[in-house]
């Protein structure tokens, strides 16, 4: 029953989604390679498409991968199941918490999660740089492989890591909008296309 | 009536025009709830929107649902849901049916090498930013590294991951308690 999978995984992922959308990547990921719902390159298309379509990036992706899984049924479940958790714990805890909201136990369990949320990020990362930086259909033993023979160069793509690099010089010491960015980065990836480097 | 009708429309447009996930629309939802339509007082959006991010989910669902049941009660709440997500959905439906046909295509892929190229660096701008915010302890730096050996060196699920922060959480308030006391 893949709808009732669908509306499991994405209820499941709702209630344990801390502190945005990027720290529910490598818990999605999980789940996506368990149910075998899509390929590492799709699943990053997706991520892909969340930051440049409004709203949400936990709606973006609920929708899409439920979607892609399962039509539009699955879509309309994928995002129930992400938002219903918070619809439930607002509406039935949210009048005992405006009166404990400034209890200290609150934010030390926040103080806890954060530095998980910090690791969740950083494998969302890797995660993504895993399977940009290096081309396609390369497994982690040839890039081994390839290191100890020094020919590294021949399985990264060099264009790539520039691109991460300079957009990472612009969004920490400019205030353009990550999404000038994003779309700046696709039309580079067009023009490295053509010009034979990507 | 005509309230419940006000709050799905507003946040529909919030839902419509913040790109960049949630944190984006914080500053919008702000100036429509606050500033212009005089709902809910500066104070209290603070406290909507502290208590918003502490919550598991979306942090812009949370806000759409705390100020819906603030303003409407439990009809408010799901109106002002359903107009922070509805525009999301149908946007991703319409990408994702053209995406089906273009996604083999060269030109489309080498877009996405870009593009994805890109999401590498906002991925970390955002751990710089929860790295810089989220060290309060000076054990949090060992937490992040726990955690990041468990997620990359075992196969274990995240889930557990965040439970364990979230017990450390428990443990370290624990600690605190016992120390006030035993002052």
């Amino acid at each position: 029953m893949i709808y009732l999978e669908l509306f499991i995984t994405f209820f499941k992922i709702g209630l344990f989604c801390f502190g945005g959308g990027y720290g529910m990547i490598p818990l999605l990921e999980r789940e996506i390679v368990i149910h075998n719902w899509l390929t590492s390159q799709e699943f990053i298309n997706i991520i892909s498409i969340s930051e440049m379509t409004p709203g949400p990036i936990a709606i973006n992706t609920a929708t899409f991968v439920g979607y892609k899984t399962g039509g539009i049924p699955g879509g309309i479940l994928a995002t129930t199941g992400v938002v219903l958790p918070s619809l439930i714990l607002i509406l039935v805890i949210s009048h005992l918490l405006y009166k404990y909201q400034h209890h200290p136990i609150i934010k030390e369990i926040i103080y806890g999660i954060k530095p998980v949320v910090l690791a969740l990020i950083i494998q969302a990362a890797i995660f993504v740089a895993k399977n940009t930086f290096f081309k396609e259909g390369i497994s982690i033993k040839t890039i081994l492989n390839f290191n100890a023979n020094g020919h590294f160069l021949k399985i990264i793509n060099p264009a790539t890591i520039a691109i991460t690099v300079v957009s990472l010089i612009v969004l920490l010491v400019s205030k353009i909008h990550p999404i000038l960015v994003i779309l700046a980065a696709g039309a580079i990836g067009v023009i490295l296309h053509f010009i034979g480097v990507l | 009536m005509k309230k419940i009708w006000i709050l799905f429309w507003t946040f529909f447009k919030i839902g419509s025009f913040t790109f960049g996930g949630g944190f984006a629309m914080i500053p919008l939802i702000e100036r429509e709830i606050v500033d212009k339509k005089k709902w809910i007082s500066q104070n209290d959006m603070i406290d909507i929107l502290s208590i918003s991010q502490s919550f598991p989910g979306a942090v812009a669902v949370n806000s759409a649902i705390f100020i819906g049941q603030r303003i409407g009660g439990y009809i408010g709440a799901l109106s002002a849901l359903l107009g922070v997500i509805i525009p999301s959905f149908l946007i991703i439906i319409v990408v994702a049916r053209i995406f089906t046909y273009v996604s083999n295509i060269v030109v489309v892929k080498a877009a996405f090498k870009g593009i994805s190229s890109a999401v590498i660096a906002l991925l970390i701008v955002a751990a710089l930013r929860v790295g810089k915010a989220g060290m309060k302890y000076k054990i949090s730096p060992l937490i992040t590294i726990i955690a990041l050996v468990l997620l990359l060196g075992t196969g274990i699920h995240p889930i557990y991951v965040i439970i364990m922060g979230i017990v450390l959480g428990l443990i370290l308030y624990g600690f605190k308690i016992i120390r006030k006391k035993s002052k």
